[in-house]
């Protein structure tokens, strides 16, 4: 179920099979429909299960090869590291922890590249890493990226999943929303385009901020995007709610999304829009017709 | 002399504490409260609307609270819906274009969590609130008077100066959903709310506000107060080029955060 796969933060959706030992990446089983998968064949098919549809949770790194002209991915303010502010007990070893196990310094991954070979800045959230929640290195991170695109007249593509706000960080944490927020609107004014892509899950504070506030919103088919928890919600109203709810579907039909793209027409989609956003070049068709 | 998280969260929650009724009605001259987001609903959750104070025409926008358990349900317990948020924009708006400085009044657990909000569009509300307030053309004061509760409070906390009462608290989340995340257990909600550092004095030795206002002995000493600290920083908002003004609010929220470079 789909509900189940909500609050995990360790594991992707699909989970490693313990004991095969010949082969030299070991099978996978798809967590909603139990359908045991040749890694190599799921890599190929996207990271989505054949069988039922169910999309992986990619990994940042994983997600910029998928979507990014070859090569062409430059890394930009990956030098920046967690603090810890309030002192919080554990944070720091929390996150050292994950970056041992995802290889990733923090929940998002910047940078500039080329899409189509148009030339873009991105960001990628992961939410292997502390589900994505935002915390000052995320807020700082995504508001430079905004920044420079502002700066360069570049369009920005954001790739959202998270599951809120970084609470070890506090208030430092929900102030993030404002910071990202202002960049965002900083980079429309300058006639930038923004493009997001939602992805699951999208939650919380990342929801209520620059997640919503693209000039075109995409999500991916079946994410859970939403503001507040289901558990909360039902909690809240006592009853149990309908699977789609909060999914990409649902949003798509209250109106608060442009497009649902499958992931194997994501790159293709990107790309046409950010080609519809390009000035025209001139002078070379007059140097052609001369 | 210092008074604990645990005291402040009790003194914040009293029936007695002023709610945005009593703020509008002994601050404010002629407040004439107005309805509507134009989209959807009226969301009682949200009052706002104009009036002057000593003089000087304003807009009031805060979340709601009752003093009555009728008057909490009425209210939603300070919980807005997206209109609600929709209205303050609304309105946040109208006191641009007429260049009246616009005062929130922040008192809440957070934006409701319900299948309405969700259909509505919660996010997309509070996410257009923090953009526009951000370049709204006229000066705008924040005070949080009782709970700040996350999100919800944070829409109507997007301004150029942010104040906070002796006693409240602003937080990224409530004490007790922090405690029942990170411990499985909301019965620590007292331990959360010390880690969290969500008091007034923290938030200004983390200088994200600019100062706190004195509550005195009583409700009278606390609205003097209050009054006091809203005109001093009127008068001087007003005197600032609008460019400058957005571009300090710009700042202000820019250099939140604490990291390290490598």
């Amino acid at each position: 179920m789909l509900i189940d796969l909500f609050k995990k933060t360790r594991d992707s959706s699909m989970q490693m099979k313990k004991y095969t030992v010949s082969a030299p990446k070991p099978d996978i089983t798809c967590k909603r429909c139990g359908t045991v998968l040749q890694a190599n064949n799921y890599g190929r098919n996207l990271y989505v299960c054949p069988s039922c549809g169910l999309y992986g949770r990619l990994f940042a790194r994983t997600r910029i090869k998928l979507t990014v002209d070859k090569d062409s991915f430059q890394e930009l303010w990956g030098n920046l590291e967690t603090a810890n502010p309030l002192n919080f007990e554990g944070y720091e070893d929390k996150i050292r922890t994950l970056q041992e196990k995802t290889r990733m310094r923090e929940a998002v991954v910047t940078g500039v590249c080329t899409i189509g070979g148009i030339k873009t800045c991105i960001g990628v959230m992961d939410s292997h890493f502390l589900m994505a929640s935002m915390g000052s290195v995320v807020g700082e991170k995504l508001t430079r990226l905004f920044e420079y695109a502002a700066a360069e007249h570049l369009p920005a593509v954001v790739f959202t999943a998270s599951g809120g706000a970084r609470m070890h960080e506090g208030i430092f944490s929900l102030l993030q929303m404002a910071k990202v927020s202002a960049a965002v609107a900083k980079h429309s004014q300058a006639g930038g385009l923004y493009i997001t892509v939602l992805t699951d899950p999208t939650t919380g504070g990342v929801t209520a901020s620059f997640a919503s506030l693209g000039d075109i919103i995409l999500a991916e088919p079946h994410a859970t995007i939403g503001f507040a928890g289901r558990r909360v919600i039902e909690g809240t109203i006592g009853e149990t709610l309908p699977e789609d709810f909060q999914s990409a579907e649902f949003l798509q039909s209250h109106g608060f999304c442009d497009k649902i793209v499958p992931r194997n027409q994501m790159k293709r989609t990107l790309e046409e829009l950010l080609r519809l956003h390009q000035t025209p070049k001139k002078p070379k068709r007059q140097v052609k017709k001369a | 002399m210092s008074t604990t998280v645990a005291e402040k969260m009790r003194i914040i929650h009293d029936p007695k504490r002023p709610t945005i009724d009593d703020y509008v009605n002994t601050l404010l001259d002629h407040f004439v409260e107005l309805h509507g987001d134009r989209f959807y609903a009226d969301d009682a959750a949200i009052c706002a609307g104009i009036g002057t104070l000593a003089g000087i025409p304003v807009t009031v926008i805060g979340h709601r609270k009752g003093k009555t358990t009728e008057g909490n349900l009425a209210a939603n317990f300070g919980m807005p819906h997206p209109e609600g948020y929709r209205k303050a924009l609304r309105l946040a708006h109208q006191a641009e274009k007429f260049g009246r400085p616009v005062i929130c009044i922040v008192d809440t657990p957070g934006a409701f969590c319900g299948i309405g909000a969700e259909e509505r569009g919660q996010g997309e509300a509070i996410a257009r609130s923090l953009a526009e307030f951000m370049n709204l053309r006229t000066p705008v004061i924040s005070i949080v008077t009782g709970e700040g509760g996350s999100g919800g409070a944070l829409a109507l906390a997007v301004a150029d100066r942010v104040l906070m009462l002796e006693n409240a608290i602003y937080s990224v989340i409530s004490p007790r959903g922090c405690a029942s995340i990170l411990w499985k257990d909301a019965s620590r909600e007292l331990e959360a709310a010390e880690r969290l550092r969500i008091t007034a004095d923290d938030l200004l030795e983390f200088g994200v506000i600019e100062s706190i206002i004195n509550e005195g002995a009583n409700v009278a000493s606390l609205m003097r107060n209050v009054k006091r600290a809203l005109l001093e920083n009127i008068q001087y908002l007003q005197e600032e080029p609008l460019d400058v003004l957005l571009q300090k609010r710009y700042e202000k929220f820019r250099k939140v955060g604490v990291f390290n470079e490598i």
